[in-house]
């Protein structure tokens, strides 16, 4: 009940950040040389100013912007998002398309990232100041350096040219028709490489912090209070200080998810998948300014939507937020 | 005099300074080895590193030096990395300056701004802004700084408010010292270090955001840029992989040179930690 | 004599190579028998809760035990191995620490956190814990065992934790309980009620204690017998009643001396009453919590209709424990809070009235003096800054400002030369002293001072708390002090004024307030300032800690 309180509030108040940034963006996008028929008309090689106004007003671009900013506000309070000129359909349908495999693409990477980091994490502070704390600091810190498109890439060369053990792109093997189980298995094997690149900055990240955090609970003074009652080093470790240590990378997860949409769009367009990152892309590229906010749109929801997850989590492991 | 010889006694930031002076002396000198534009054609396409005494890197699909490219796809870089911090730093500690001393009203108003940026992927908001100003250079430039002051904000005003509430700010105040001096003279100066710290943070973020744009083809086609060198050798990835991994490295090697000065700088400011660890 | 339970011999901890000595812990020994209560009483630095965290064998690993043995029960615990010290820690010897809030896992609740005691050491069923808990929590006195079982720490008050700290520690009924300072973050009521329960329980349970503190008031009582340490040497040791009344080495002397009387001395010829300089009328602040969509609203009346005046040249006492308003107060007269309502009146103008431009050119008016040594200074300027500063910005040249830091610097008892030096390279009384030259500078009408002794040591507390007399007695000093301790205040000021819920209870001048006290929670003030029973008597013989030119650090 508490919990819930809390992450209901938490919800309201960022309904108006939500608001401010998508007015802020509707009128960023009115400074935009060239609109929807404009590209449209290069893509089709030219055509004559009738044709261009006809279409404008099809669109609804010929209002003005504080009327267009209205609508399109109404508009997305019913999730409806526009109409994409180069897709042909409306805005909408086409993001729906692509969300899942990004949301697979996102979901696993974190998965992986988050419990990796956790784990060796842990691992280096128990090892604080021996070799292998050195190693994995030091590859964790050159992980960090790493551009992901390009880790991809050698991950191709090496992995899928070389060795043949994954292939180089795609969500799957659409020829093979496969269905079932056997689908789940193609569609994991597709996703071994892009998982592992876009997960790659964030597993640093996430070892990084956890050891910093493990260090930081450990010279608590509860933590010295459970060594005086006695108890072995393992009940020390998992009862008093991994809890504790896990809220910061447990609040790590919501301010990174912004970051990690954008990293998708990355890695998706190195490995050709069909998500909504490469949309993204390919919105910019063909100048599909109603597809590029819809995408801004539907991302800032989901940002939101794992915030309020975060905070449901954190309110759960720490009671004293919101006492 | 202290801070430098902490600074200097971890080999990881020693091995930093080497590695970002030898990318600076790469950006600073590329005129002196490469005279030219080194986005000219220069020499058969696709020779392998070393096949050729002349192109000890190689060439790319375009017959360009990838040596030139590196030269001076540094000084790009580093411009880019440097421009932009100081643009998101500078939006950032005003921001969290405010934010954190004056508190209340102001406070919610620049957090409502700060958090609607934050709800925004960065990347995502690059490509707007990327898509609605153009992509020559500048524009890049100052959109990566637009899109990276957020986070030090928040920083800067944590900073703020827990030395808002110190005593010798109180004490300031009794003395009847107005607020700009209290933020300029007394609590600015403590905040800073943390913060400046951070600024690596932000550098490396900015540097991986410009090689990200450029290599998606994105950022300005005119400049020698060692993210657009990787995008161009995709197509020729299966075979010529060199093209694409030479400049990675680059990249990889200038980001971890400002994260490895970043980390010593934060262990020679907080010497407690590093003694703990 | 029996046998003792516990005996330290010789025990020598090193510190870190560059530290400013050698040595942490030097040769100490002592001896803890059944059904005793056993100080160590020092100063910080001096090695007290060291030689308690050494006894559990839970050292900072960069410590290393050089020599001497920790028997218990005949054993060496130096030579037990980390399975056998893990039995006999909680088990056999508990241990209590100063801060309940940080020594409890906040995120495990307090009964959770008791009966892991009874799961690592007992194969007792759940059930059987939980009963067990409750009972322990009832046997402390908390009000609601059941609920607190289920309270999370921050859901209790600081004596409460600091209860339920006691319950766990004692959940297996150690043979030995170390408390390391545990009444020392707790008010001075609160501190009263801890220190008898624990007495209570050490007789009914036969434990000995090993008791750390600071304080030679908790000393005078509760201790059987004491030792008293400095830089890690135990240097006199005795039963409680030689230690506090003969005591023969002359740091011991020199210590029991700073210790503050309780009974005010008698002001050579009483001020008559002269002009009123500070007046403050019906002043308040409440604080209002929970926002829009909070839950609960709460109103807390930090500063509740208070009304005080203050006649020139003399000191007014005001105290209280944490909560009862008198810090908010102490901003409220210098405006570092805006009262809601009332006046602040020094002569003729009221300071609650003006405007914030208004405010800095009336500066001169009043000026404060902070608690924390290291916080009221800031760490990136020069102390000749520091004290100028205000000078400065009211319109003085920086070289005559400076000039007059000099003179300031000579007048608080520092040596003139250190205005070039930054705040990190000054003792703790130094900084005081330093705070005070900046305060001084304005040459203020009326001095707020906010606990500036609280964070020092005794010694140095009775030097700072010397120089306050003496500038009162040359400069004529009108002065606001702020202080939660009883025996401060006793010494230091004419008037007293007892707060409680941000109300003022109680007003009159010292020695009247302190004999006769009118009011029932003044009276539980008195009775719970430990030691209130024993007065220091050493004669004249010894000055405690007698002022002279400092050493800088």
């Amino acid at each position: 009940m508490r919990i819930l309180a809390l992450a209901g509030r938490r919800l309201v108040t960022s309904l108006p950040t939500l608001v401010v940034l998508l007015i802020g963006l509707f009128l960023l996008l009115q400074f935009a040389p060239g609109d929807t028929v404009d590209a449209l008309m290069a893509q089709i090689g030219g055509g004559d100013p009738a044709a261009a106004v006809e279409l404008r007003r099809f669109y609804g671009l010929d209002l003005s912007v504080s009327v267009r900013l209205g609508h399109y506000l109404a508009r997305l309070a019913t999730f409806d998002l526009g109409y994409s000129a180069i897709y042909g359909k409306p805005v909408a349908e086409v993001i729906a398309e692509r969300l899942p495999a990004t949301l697979l693409l996102m979901g696993s990477s974190l998965a992986f990232a988050f419990s990796i980091g956790l784990a060796l994490g842990v691992f280096a502070a128990r090892r604080v100041g021996e070799w292998p704390d050195t190693v994995l600091s030091t590859l964790g810190l050159v992980f960090y350096a790493t551009p992901s498109f390009w880790f991809g890439l050698m991950g191709i060369v090496l992995f899928a040219v070389d060795l043949g053990w994954v292939p180089a792109g795609g969500l799957e093997d659409l020829g093979a028709g496969l269905t079932g189980f056997a689908r789940v298995v193609d569609v994991a094997h597709h996703l071994v490489l892009p998982v592992a690149t876009l997960a790659l900055i964030f597993l640093a990240t996430y070892l990084r912090i956890m050891r910093a955090s493990m260090l930081e609970v450990m010279t608590l003074d509860f933590v010295r209070t459970a060594r005086a009652k006695g108890l072995s080093e393992t009940v020390v470790l998992t009862r008093h200080v991994l809890r504790n240590a896990l809220l910061p990378m447990v609040t790590l997860i919501g301010l990174q998810t912004g970051t990690m949409l954008g990293g998708s769009v990355v890695v998706e367009s190195v490995f050709a998948l069909p998500g909504l990152g490469r949309l993204a892309y390919e919105s910019v590229v063909q100048r599909d300014l109603n597809t590029l906010l819809g995408i801004v749109f539907v991302s800032a929801l989901l940002v939101v939507a794992v915030n309020f997850l975060v905070d449901l989590l954190c309110a759960r492991l720490d009671p004293r937020i919101a006492a | 005099m202290r801070f430098f010889r902490l600074f200097l006694a971890r080999p990881a930031s020693l091995i930093g300074l080497v590695l970002f002076l030898v990318v600076l002396a790469m950006a600073l000198g590329a005129d002196q080895f490469y005279p030219g534009d080194p986005l000219d054609l220069a020499g058969r396409p696709l020779q392998w590193p070393l096949a050729d005494g002349r192109f000890p890197l190689g060439t790319d699909v375009q017959g360009r030096d990838i040596a030139a490219v590196l030269f001076h796809g540094a000084r790009v870089t580093l411009g880019i990395g440097v421009v932009a911090t100081v643009i998101a730093m500078a939006i950032g500690i005003a921001v969290g300056a405010f934010a954190g001393f004056y508190g209340g009203g102001v406070d919610e108003v620049l957090m409502r701004v700060t958090e609607a940026f934050q709800t925004l992927p960065n990347f995502l908001l690059l490509l707007v802004l990327i898509a609605v100003f153009g992509s020559d250079i500048t524009t890049v430039t100052v959109a990566i700084g637009v899109v990276s002051w957020p986070a030090s904000a928040r920083l800067t005003r944590s900073e703020f408010q827990s030395l808002r509430s110190r005593e010798f700010v109180q004490a300031a105040r009794v003395l009847g010292m107005r607020d700009v001096g209290i933020i300029f003279r007394e609590v600015l100066p403590n905040a800073l270090p943390p913060v400046l710290v951070y600024a690596s943070v932000v550098m490396a973020v900015a540097i991986l955001l410009e090689s990200a744009l450029a290599f998606l083809n994105l950022s300005d086609p005119n400049v020698a840029s060692w993210g657009n060198l990787i995008g161009a050798g995709r197509a020729v990835l299966r075979t010529q992989w060199y093209v694409s991994a030479i400049p990675g490295l680059a990249i990889l090697a200038t980001v971890l040179a400002v994260s490895l000065i970043g980390q010593g700088l934060n262990d020679a400011l907080n010497p407690r930690l590093r003694d703990r660890t | 004599m029996t046998e003792p339970l516990l005996s330290v011999r010789d025990l020598t901890v090193a510190l870190p190579p560059g530290g400013d000595r050698r040595h942490a812990l030097d040769a100490v020994s002592l001896d803890l028998r059944p059904g005793e209560i056993h100080c160590v009483v020092g100063e910080s630095g001096s090695g007290k809760s060291m030689t308690a965290t050494a006894i559990m064998g839970l050292l900072a690993p960069t410590l290393t035990v050089e020599g001497g043995r920790i028997l218990f029960r005949g054993r060496d615990l130096r030579e037990v191995d980390e399975r056998g010290l893990r039995r006999i820690r909680g088990r056999e010897i508990g241990m209590i620490f100063q801060e309940p809030m940080t020594a409890l896992n906040p995120l495990h609740t307090i009964g959770d956190q008791i009966a892991e005691m009874f799961r690592a050491h007992t194969d007792l069923r759940a059930s059987e814990i939980a009963g067990r808990v409750e009972k322990l929590l009832a046997d402390v006195h908390i009000p609601d065992p059941k609920a607190a079982a289920r309270a999370y720490p921050h859901e209790l008050s600081g004596g409460q934790r600091q209860r339920a700290m006691i319950a766990m520690a004692l959940a297996l009924e150690p043979s030995v309980l170390i408390a390391d300072e545990p009444t020392t973050a707790l008010d001075v009521t609160t501190q009263a009620q801890i220190l008898s329960l624990i007495r209570e329980l050490q007789d009914r349970t036969g434990a000995a204690v090993l008791f750390i503190t600071h304080d030679f008031g908790v000393v005078a009582e509760i201790a059987d017998r004491v030792s008293v340490m400095q830089h890690g040497r135990v240097v006199e040791h005795g039963t409680a009643e030689a230690v506090l009344d003969r005591p023969k080495h002359p740091y011991t002397r020199a210590l029991i001396a700073a210790v503050p009387s309780t009974v005010p001395p008698k002001r050579a010829a009483r001020i008559a009453p002269g002009e009123t300089l500070l007046e403050v009328e019906g002043a308040g602040k409440t604080y209002r919590t929970g926002s829009l969509f909070g839950r609960r609203k709460r109103v807390v009346r930090a500063v509740d209709d208070v009304t005080l005046t203050l006649e020139r040249g003399r000191t007014l006492g005001i105290v209280g424990e944490s909560g009862s308003g008198k810090s908010t107060l102490a901003r409220m007269i210098v405006r570092l809070i805006d009262p809601d309502h009332g006046a602040v009146r020094i002569g003729d103008v009221d300071l609650a009235s003006l405007s914030r431009r208004e405010l800095r050119e009336q500066s001169r008016r009043v000026q404060m003096v902070f608690q924390d040594p290291h916080a009221s200074l800031n760490p990136r300027r020069r102390a000749g800054d520091l004290v100028a500063q205000g000078l400065v910005v009211h319109g003085m040249a920086r070289a005559e400002a400076l000039d007059r830091a000099r003179r300031l610097f000579a007048l608080v008892g520092l040596d003139p030369n250190g205005i070039d030096r930054f705040p990190h390279e000054f003792s703790g009384g130094q900084r005081q002293r330093i705070g005070l030259a900046r305060a001084l500078a304005l040459e203020p009408s009326v001095l707020v001072a906010d606990e500036p002794v609280s964070a020092l040591d005794v010694s140095v507390q009775a030097q700072i708390l010397e120089l306050f007399e003496r500038l009162k007695r040359e400069l004529g000093l009108t002065m606001v002090f702020i202080t939660h301790d009883l025996r401060v205040a006793a010494q230091i000021c004419d008037r007293i004024a007892v707060m409680k819920n941000g109300r003022v209870v109680e007003v009159g001048d010292a020695a009247e307030v302190f004999a006769h006290p009118r009011h029932d929670y003044t009276r539980t003030l008195l009775a719970a300032v430990p030691g209130c029973h024993w007065t220091p008597d050493l004669g004249d013989a010894v000055t405690p800690f007698p002022v002279r030119r400092e050493v800088y650090a």
